[in-house]
């Protein structure tokens, strides 16, 4: 790409611009150009698909807390007048055959839902940066051993690991279901971080930092991981994803969730059964666990877009 | 100074006819989402006749890599093109993808800079050539274009071509790659040939052998060709004619020797003047040409250069010069005419070309430094001290159950000093190993074998603790000044980085920081910015204060110029060795670029496959080289004076350089060595069979048998160019 | 290259042969199978649960790693993976119920490939323009639905259908309908009609991970060097960039090949529950829920050898495609 360089060189908005006037040698007079971080918010900002995002999650977050308290029925509840009724101005959503607010169980099941995914998709990401970093950096031994791990745990999938075993967590609240699930999910982005860490140990900073006598934690601290950071919080993001999509998949096939516990996967196996007879069981969960699921991916997308410095131009 | 008579000789071939191309006032824009265009080529015309040389000079981002891309129509869909380009009486701006595709690669070729990526890497070598000539001859039988690809890689000078048209690239070498692009762009006898910085990513030698191959190709095909590049020295010895681009203008156009003897624009002045030529290097400082190019998204009003042009004058800022005829007042019709000869764009072009202003009038060189080179104590103890220094690496294949199947011998014993106050000057080609020596250096781990010796303590020998202490004492200034520097850190913590290793308090490294800053000419007050607000010679000088910050006694460069602009590079030398005087700093200096190293350094250690081949005063070396690969590795450079390039004496070498895994019998450098050939038997039996050792020849150490019959290689080869001449 | 593939061939063959040994070990640690015959009335004597438990081999008073052990022993020696709770030899239960998967994951993740890699070239080629656009939004929604959702509305869009045909166009309960009989054309055609659905489903799966994929590399490709070269010798920019820039594109593709497969048989595995089929997926999970050890475990060596053949295959594909891993 000697083209675009070429052009970006002197084009690009970091340089600034020099004054009129006897140039003094060398030195910038301008503005303070953007740092990094702006520079990435703005181009975050211009997209219209993060903001779509972004107001979509405000919205579905705002709802979730507070929908349930300005809504006069709770999920366990029954209305043994409106059994298996369809959506109506009382029940927005219908009920189920026993009586139960499908519009209530819905709110309380997405809360459920986006609490483990924010959990476990950060928690991943996090298990992922210290693996990879590690063997990335150290490499030798300890890299080989890692690396060798994250292969076999990369032989099953990891929805047949959760299953095989869910009975441990059966009897335990959700919360472990939750580690299960982080602790299932960070390999593949560890093996990134880990390829990542390679090429920036062997980029000069890293190696004057080295020759300069800087211990191993403070480089990985201070250089390492500020520098993959965009990553880490693009997969953070992603990871969200992931996790609710694991945790509705256990669920719904009863490996996760259980009663009286309610998440979207509960609510969806339940509703599965009446889906082609009574869909609105079925389809105003899985709607709003789709809306949720994608306005998590837009943001997502929008911020790999806006940390990859060749989005946007045409690279033909 | 210009008169007629001189002008007109100087046009080599007539310029007679119509042009073969003609561009005129083409203009290059890249709209950029959510920012102001990038103006990357602004009304530039020019004209290229039937077998001309024109070499086209510019930094990065002046366009001119745009403004060849354009021809071809290869330019991102995005770029907005306006002008006309008129090639053989058609104009290539209003064709579609489809008819250009019938010009491309057959009246039009082009060879690119990288040559790994220029091809495409699971196809073999003769395919690819291959498909060059079938696209273009349907008649042509897949058969037949194989054995004219072969025939074409034979042209070129590649060896064994049957079976390296079987081959894939990455199977070739860089120099063997470039060969092949241009095999490719001969394929259909085109009538213009562009090059766009073809040498760049090749070492001198390789550099010197494909220019030759270029000059070959033209003379096969008659073809004229439009050579790029940012190298002075590489345009002066094979262009007929110079044009000089400027933040996406033509500011210069002229004969090559006109441009180089009298150039009329202040830019063309200060990047003759900053270019450190290898016959004067070392005797005077070089000439700086401070500050960077205009920002082409936000272009200031006037003159482009106005901000960096010592004579810049009121006008020089209201209004942008024209392209020009200088230094003559004629009637219309012959200005017109000599339009074509030396044009420049400058308001006060027309001073320079009568006289009034000198070049030293526009760019004056510095004084010489008040403290003159202490001449080294012999007695006493030298900063660093290696001996015997060898490095080698397992090479393995597989990954569980790997296997050695060779070793790389980068290092093979290798043995210098630098007393204090002295720069070693460690030069070679890539791949020779003076990488990895620094980087044994740097380590300061227990060498494979041989001694590192630093203020004379060896570093195997030393606990924790002293070794910190020691690292104060060397420090390094990398390369690429982009890779070198954290780009998530402000530059104060950059700087200040090698300070917290030694428990400085914050407030007494803030200050630090300052004055180094200000050492380097920096201004102290952007100690909080991030490195992407510099240019690259700011950011180098960043990377010298971080060096500088533990107040060392060596500092390790590492090819410390050689990703900055031409323009640039002189600036920063020039601080360094103010910094090396002010502060009695060593240096051990890496670089491939030998006119920087005859500058700066006084002894240089040439090296070859993992050994120091000569050593010695840098003045003597360079006068009188000992070895074959010293001569030929001096006469590869190119220098950036058409008169001396064209009458210098060459010695070129064969091939590339052997794989570092060979296991060579007796002198290592046999396969490539001009001087070999030459020999009788009975010499040759001595450097196949016995492995030379560096012997003193005066000054100089020099690994040789045959020091005292150097001589003959050069008039062999002088004798071989005779020869080639003839008809 | 045929010993470089062979390297990755057994690499993988350790790999997946530890997988399975600590998958039987955590099935056995995890599961209780004994449980269920407590739970039963009359409850059966103590002498017998543990009689039927060695019979089955998965005595939890015996240690595990002996289990594992003889479980090794008699795959090795006998063939054999002991038989499930129900009695039934699993070596049998796999044979039977393999091809139902097998057939709906090879046809799933070909078509799948194939789709995919070409809606990518495509994206990529068109790059922010409209079609591209509609290709990225539509494989962010399929990755923000699960699986089986997308499987069941699927069902529910599928008897909206046939209601307004006014009859089964499509039948998508189980394999094939129960009962039919006439040709072996009928018989074909009746299966390939049941398996309709579900492989749209995973196409789908398959096509939303390779478009995005196949377009990242495709837009690196685009601006590399040698797409240049190829229309500076005179191929326009369409003979370029697939005579080049697609052949290349496919390199890295493989590798993806290899990581996607075990998004494709989880896909699979809840797609067959979903649609009623009686394959693999539907052991496994019964296998859970019964705690059967003995399936569990050699559900587990089924999707392990799988695993295997994909990534082997994957190395295959790599070597064949880029001349650079060849030596």
């Amino acid at each position: 790409m000697s083209l675009l360089e070429e052009t970006n060189a002197a084009g690009g908005t970091p340089v600034a611009t020099p004054a009129p006037g006897p140039a003094t040698p060398d030195v910038i007079r301008s503005a303070k150009p953007l740092s990094r971080g702006r520079l990435i918010w703005r181009r975050l900002t211009q997209t219209s698909r993060f903001w779509a995002g972004a107001i979509a999650i405000a919205v579905i977050l705002l709802w979730a807390i507070l929908g349930p308290l300005l809504y006069p029925y709770d999920a366990t509840g029954r209305d043994p007048l409106n059994m298996g009724l369809g959506p109506t101005q009382l029940h927005w959503f219908g009920t189920n055959n026993i009586g139960q607010d499908l519009y209530a169980q819905t709110l309380v099941g997405l809360q459920k839902s986006i609490v483990i995914g924010l959990i476990a998709g950060p928690l991943g990401t996090l298990i992922a940066a210290v693996v990879g970093s590690v063997a990335g950096y150290l490499g030798g031994v300890v890299d080989r051993v890692l690396v060798w791990c994250i292969n076999l745990l990369l032989v099953l999938p990891s929805f047949i690991l959760l299953v095989i075993l869910s009975p441990l967590f059966k009897g335990l609240s959700w919360v472990f279901l939750t580690i299960f699930i982080a602790g299932f999910s960070w390999m593949i982005m560890a093996q990134v971080v880990r390829s990542q860490t390679r090429s920036l140990r062997d980029r000069d900073f890293v190696k004057a930092a080295r020759y300069m006598g800087v211990p191993m934690p403070t480089i990985l601290g201070r250089h390492i991981i500020p520098n993959i950071a965009s990553l880490l919080i693009i997969d953070a993001t992603l990871g969200v994803v992931a996790s609710i999509l694991a945790e509705t998949g256990l669920s719904y096939f009863g490996f996760g969730i259980r009663a009286p516990d309610v998440s979207l996967g509960t609510l969806l196996a339940e509703g599965t059964s009446a889906a082609v007879t009574r869909p609105w069981l079925f389809v105003f969960p899985a709607g709003v666990l789709i809306l949720t699921l994608f306005a998590v991916s837009l943001i997502g997308d929008a911020l790999r877009d806006a940390v990859d410095p060749t989005s946007g131009v045409n690279r033909d | 100074m210009t008169d007629l008579v001189s002008i007109q000789g100087a046009s080599t071939p007539a310029r007679a006819g119509a042009p073969l191309l003609e561009v005129t006032d083409l203009s290059v824009t890249f709209p950029q989402r959510g920012g102001p265009d990038v103006n990357a080529v602004r009304g530039i015309s020019y004209q290229v006749h039937k077998g001309e040389f024109l070499g086209i000079v510019g930094e990065s981002g002046s366009g001119k890599s745009v403004s060849s891309l354009a021809l071809m129509g290869l330019l991102p869909s995005s770029a907005r093109v306006t002008g006309s380009i008129r090639f053989g009486g058609r104009s290539l701006l209003d064709l579609n993808d489809r008819q250009l595709s019938g010009i491309r690669g057959r009246e039009i070729s082009m060879i690119f800079q990288d040559p790994l990526s220029a091809l495409t890497p699971v196809y073999t070598v003769g395919d690819q050539i291959a498909e060059a000539l079938l696209l273009h001859d349907s008649a042509l039988g897949k058969r037949a274009a194989q054995a004219r690809a072969v025939e074409l890689l034979k042209v070129v000078g590649i060896p064994a071509p049957e079976r390296r048209a079987k081959a894939f690239p990455h199977e070739f070498s860089g120099g063997m790659r470039q060969r092949a692009m241009i095999a490719m762009a001969i394929a259909n006898d085109p009538q213009l040939i562009i090059a766009d910085e073809p040498t760049t990513a090749l070492d001198v030698t390789i550099q010197a052998q494909i220019l030759e191959v270029l000059e070959k190709a033209k003379e096969l095909t008659g073809a004229a060709v439009v050579l790029i590049t940012h190298d002075l020295g590489v345009v002066a010895g094979h262009a007929d004619r110079i044009a000089v681009m400027y933040a996406g203008k033509l500011v210069e156009n002229g004969t090559t020797t006109e441009v180089f003897a009298a150039p009329h624009m202040p830019y063309t002045i200060g990047l003759l003047r900053s270019v450190p030529n290898m016959q004067t290097a070392g005797t005077e400082r070089l000439v700086p040409l401070e500050g960077r190019p205009p920002s082409l998204t936000a272009l200031p009003r006037g003159c482009p250069f106005a901000a960096r042009c010592p004579i810049a004058i009121d006008v020089c800022r209201e209004t942008e010069p024209g392209l020009l005829v200088h230094g003559l007042t004629l009637s219309d019709e012959l200005a017109a005419e000599l339009a074509a000869e030396h044009v420049a764009a400058c308001h006060r072009s027309d001073e320079i070309a009568s006289g009034l202003l000198t070049r030293a009038d526009v760019f004056p060189r510095p004084a010489p430094l008040a403290v003159q080179h202490s001449e080294a104590r012999a007695d006493a103890e030298p900063v660093l001290r290696v001996t015997g220094l060898v490095r080698h690496f397992p090479l393995t294949k597989g990954g569980v159950f790997s296997r050695q199947i060779g070793t790389v011998r980068a290092v093979d014993g290798v043995s210098f000093s630098i007393q204090a106050g002295q720069t070693l000057g460690l030069v070679g080609e890539s791949g020779c190993g003076k990488s990895t020596t620094i980087l044994e250096v740097l380590e300061m781990t227990r060498p494979q074998a041989g001694r590192i010796l630093i203020d004379g303590k060896d570093v195997a020998g030393l606990g924790r603790a002293e070794l910190l202490r020691l690292r104060r004492d060397v420090q390094i200034v990398f390369q690429d000044p982009m890779a070198a520097l954290d780009p998530r850190l402000p530059i104060g913590d950059i700087i200040g980085e090698p300070l917290t290793v030694h428990g400085v308090k914050p407030d007494a490294r803030q200050g630090r920081v300052a004055e180094l800053l200000d050492l380097v000419g920096l201004d102290p007050q952007m100690a909080d910015r991030y490195p992407h607000e510099f240019s690259g010679g700011q950011r180098q000088r960043i990377g010298i204060a971080r060096a500088l910050a533990t107040n060392p006694r060596l500092v390790v460069l590492d090819e410390p110029v050689s990703a900055l602009d031409v323009s640039i590079q002189a600036g920063v030398i020039n601080l360094l060795e103010d910094l090396k005087e002010k502060l009695n700093l060593s240096y051990l200096f890496v670089a491939h670029d030998l006119a920087i190293v005859r500058q700066i350094a006084d002894t240089v250690a040439v090296m070859y496959l993992g050994r120091i081949v000569e050593y010695g005063p840098v003045a003597e070396v360079f006068a009188r080289p000992r070895h074959p690969y010293t001569q030929a590795l001096i006469s590869a450079a190119p220098i950036p004076d058409p008169v001396i390039e064209r009458s210098r004496k060459r010695v070129l070498l064969e091939g590339d350089l052997p794989s570092p895994t060979e296991q060579i019998d007796g002198c290592n450098f046999r396969s490539r060595c001009p001087l070999y050939s030459l020999l009788a038997d009975t010499d040759k039996a001595l450097c196949e069979t016995v492995d030379p050792v560096l012997r003193a020849h005066g000054q100089v150490e020099t690994a040789c048998h045959h020091v005292e019959r150097n001589d003959l290689a050069i008039s062999a080869s002088l004798a071989g160019r005779e020869d080639e001449l003839a008809p | 290259m045929a010993f470089y593939i062979f390297r990755r061939f057994v690499n993988y063959f350790i790999l997946s042969a530890i997988a399975t040994c600590l998958a039987y070990v955590v099935a056995s640690l995890a599961l209780d199978p004994a449980s269920k015959y407590y739970g039963r009335n009359p409850q059966p004597s103590q002498q017998t649960i543990t009689n039927i438990l060695n019979g089955l081999g998965v005595n939890p008073d015996v240690p595990v790693l002996e289990r594992l052990w003889n479980w090794i022993v008699n795959l090795v020696v006998h063939g054999s993976l002991g038989n499930t709770v129900g009695g039934t030899s699993v070596v049998d239960q796999i044979v039977s119920r393999s091809g139902v998967s097998l057939r709906l994951l090879l046809i799933g993740s070909v078509i799948g490939a194939i789709v995919g890699v070409t809606l990518g070239v495509w994206g990529a080629v068109r790059q922010y323009k409209f079609s591209d656009q509609v290709v990225t939004y539509g494989s962010y929604l399929v990755f923000a639905t699960p699986t089986f959702v997308i499987g069941v509305l699927l069902m529910i869009g599928a008897t909206a259908l046939n209601g307004a045909a006014g009859m089964q166009l499509i039948n998508f309960t189980g394999e094939y309908s129960a009962g039919l009989s006439g040709s072996w054309w009928d018989l074909t055609a009746d299966r390939a009609v049941h398996l309709l659905l579900p492989t749209v489903a995973l196409v789908l799966i398959g096509a939303a991970g390779y478009s995005r994929y196949q377009r990242s590399v495709m837009l690196d490709v685009l601006s590399a060097d040698y797409i240049r070269t190829a229309r500076a010798k005179g191929r326009s920019r369409n003979a370029a960039l697939v005579r080049h820039g697609v052949r290349v594109a496919l390199i890295p593709m493989s590798t993806f090949f290899a990581y996607s497969f075990g998004t494709l048989v989880s896909g699979s595995i809840m797609l067959e529950i979903v649609f009623s089929f009686h394959g693999m997926g539907e052991f496994t999970l019964n296998a859970i829920t019964q705690s059967d050890i003995n399936a569990v475990a050699g559900s587990t060596l089924f999707l392990a050898v799988l695993v295997l053949f994909s990534s082997t295959l994957s190395e295959v594909l790599y070597a064949a495609l880029d001349p650079r891993v060849r030596n």
